[in-house]
């Protein structure tokens, strides 16, 4: 059996440990060995998930990758209320999660929850709005207006599954005290598809302009910088736009991961790449955001007011 | 006088439409089938009346509007009725416009060409999308001014007339204000909405 050993902290950077433990070809099965695990996030969670369907895919369905879930309760306990293991189920074979799910706590903001049509974007909207604009407005100090524009990005970013994947995808959110990296709150985004990945869905239309050009890392860059879209509706290849114009508003990350490239946004107190290639090949589109609070200054008339 | 005749006027409630047309349970505008939805109920029953019609898209009980759906009600249904095989003349207006409203609106409409007369939530009109410099002083001259023919437009915002002459027929190409031929004469939506222009 081989084992895919998951690092102790799961998150956008260390998922690439995970997407290069990615057997090249499968003809044994897998333990997908999470017992060192201490933090991990959505991105994390997302990256586990796809991490099983796709070995999932490759084993068909009586070869079902096993996982070892983490041994801290702590981890364990979280991931029930992120509702880690209703999705986890039909991916893995897992011994030792809770049999109840855990009930979901003010500290998660969206549960994992599958993208697979415009209705359950609908559904995540309304589901969510109402907690984030609490969120976002008492806790990272967001204006009220600015606010609704999570809900905005949130619909965006399903609706760039469903409208370009071609596969169906998980969507999950969750704010966190980021005491020691930053010093502050963040409220942390992340998407997952299992599809064609920006150079699938942009190839037909675009590819043969690029030329031997042509790669994951020219499509990411297409798409994110240029606004580019398979589509000819002018009207079309917005939602990403905006997504980046709100999060850099906002002194926020943004990266998308697709294929073997990863692009990003970075803002200054982040140490991160702009673009990055030749990346372990792990299939679909896989997104990070990361909104940190606003720092306000006292006496500033934007600050929202105690308890409002 | 000069009458623009008899123009009728439409208002959709976003938000309660969504609710009829779209899909009960839910009541924010986000998603293209979304506004697929909405713009083609608009359209029918702006196709149903058969004449010249003035539209007021209301999005006062609008929480959440994205872009896409935005690009598909807003700025699909102003090209639909820019083409020139549009089943009747009609004129749109947007009001209830909050701040979160607002960027989706203009960000949509601007990069296609687009305007809209937007009747923000304050009360104040704004023209919302993408509007040359001479074309945001005609339209402000005539909104000012109600109806007026070119000339006063010119006068009111002392600008070259033949510059006016163009922003103006540009506007009305646009659907933001609407025009009568003989005599010239343009009429600024905001009043001809408030009914103002039909009682004189």
């Amino acid at each position: 059996m081989k084992v895919i050993t998951v690092p102790g902290t799961l998150d956008d950077r260390s998922f690439e440990q995970l997407a290069s433990s990615l057997p090249p070809a499968q003809g044994e099965r897998v333990l997908v060995d999470a017992r060192r695990v201490r933090w991990v996030d959505p991105y994390g969670m997302l990256g586990l998930l796809a991490l099983g369907q796709v070995l999932g895919d490759r084993a068909g369905p009586r070869e079902r990758p096993r996982l070892q879930l983490p041994d801290s309760t702590e981890v364990v306990s979280y991931m029930g209320r992120m509702g880690f293991y209703n999705r986890a189920a039909a991916l893995y074979e897992m011994h030792g999660a809770p049999r109840k799910q855990a009930e979901g706590t003010s500290d998660v903001l969206l549960e994992i929850t599958p993208v697979t049509s415009h209705v359950d974007v609908h559904q995540i909207v309304d589901r969510v709005n109402e907690r984030a604009l609490t969120i976002l407005t008492r806790q990272l100090l967001y204006p009220l207006n600015e606010a609704f524009q999570f809900s905005v990005m949130l619909s965006e970013l399903c609706q760039n599954i469903i409208e370009h994947a071609g596969a169906s995808g998980w969507v999950a959110t969750q704010t966190y005290n980021w005491a020691r990296r930053l010093g502050r709150k963040v409220v942390s985004i992340a998407v997952m598809d299992l599809g064609v990945g920006f150079h699938g869905s942009l190839g037909g239309e675009h590819a043969a302009r690029y030329g031997e050009r042509w790669s994951d890392a020219s499509a990411l860059q297409a798409a994110f910088i240029h606004g580019v879209t398979r589509f000819q509706d002018p009207g079309r290849g917005q939602g990403l736009q905006q997504i980046r114009r709100q999060t850099r508003r906002w002194d926020g990350w943004i990266a998308i991961r697709s294929g073997t490239a990863r692009i990003a946004d970075v803002p200054t107190w982040s140490d991160g790449t702009p673009l990055e290639e030749g990346l372990a090949p792990f299939p679909g589109t896989q997104i990070s955001i990361i909104l940190p609070s606003r720092v306000v200054d006292q006496g500033d008339p934007g600050r929202p007011e105690e308890g409002a | 006088m000069t009458e623009l005749g008899r123009v009728i006027p439409l208002r959709f409630d976003m938000s309660e439409m969504v609710r009829r047309s779209v899909a009960t349970l839910y009541s924010h505008l986000v998603t293209r089938p979304t506004g697929q939805a909405l713009r083609m109920g608009i359209e029918a029953q702006i196709a149903e009346l058969g004449t010249m019609c003035l539209t007021v898209l209301d999005f006062s009980e609008v929480a959440v509007l994205d872009y896409s759906c935005a690009d598909e009600v807003v700025a699909k249904l102003i090209k639909r009725f820019q083409r020139e095989d549009r089943p009747v003349e009609a004129y749109f207006m947007a009001r209830g416009i909050e701040n979160r409203h607002q960027e989706a609106i203009d960000v949509v409409l601007g990069r296609q060409g687009l305007a809209i007369t937007a009747e923000l939530a304050d009360g104040r009109v704004t023209l919302l999308g993408e509007a040359s410099a001479s074309e945001l002083a005609a339209w402000n001259g005539l909104d000012a001014l109600g109806r007026a023919a070119p000339e006063q437009v010119a006068e009111a915002t002392r600008s070259p007339q033949a510059e006016i002459n163009r922003a103006l027929e540009s506007l009305a190409r646009r659907r933001v204000v609407a025009r009568v031929d003989i005599p010239r004469t343009y009429f600024a939506l905001r009043p001809l909405a408030a009914g103002s222009l039909s009682r004189s």
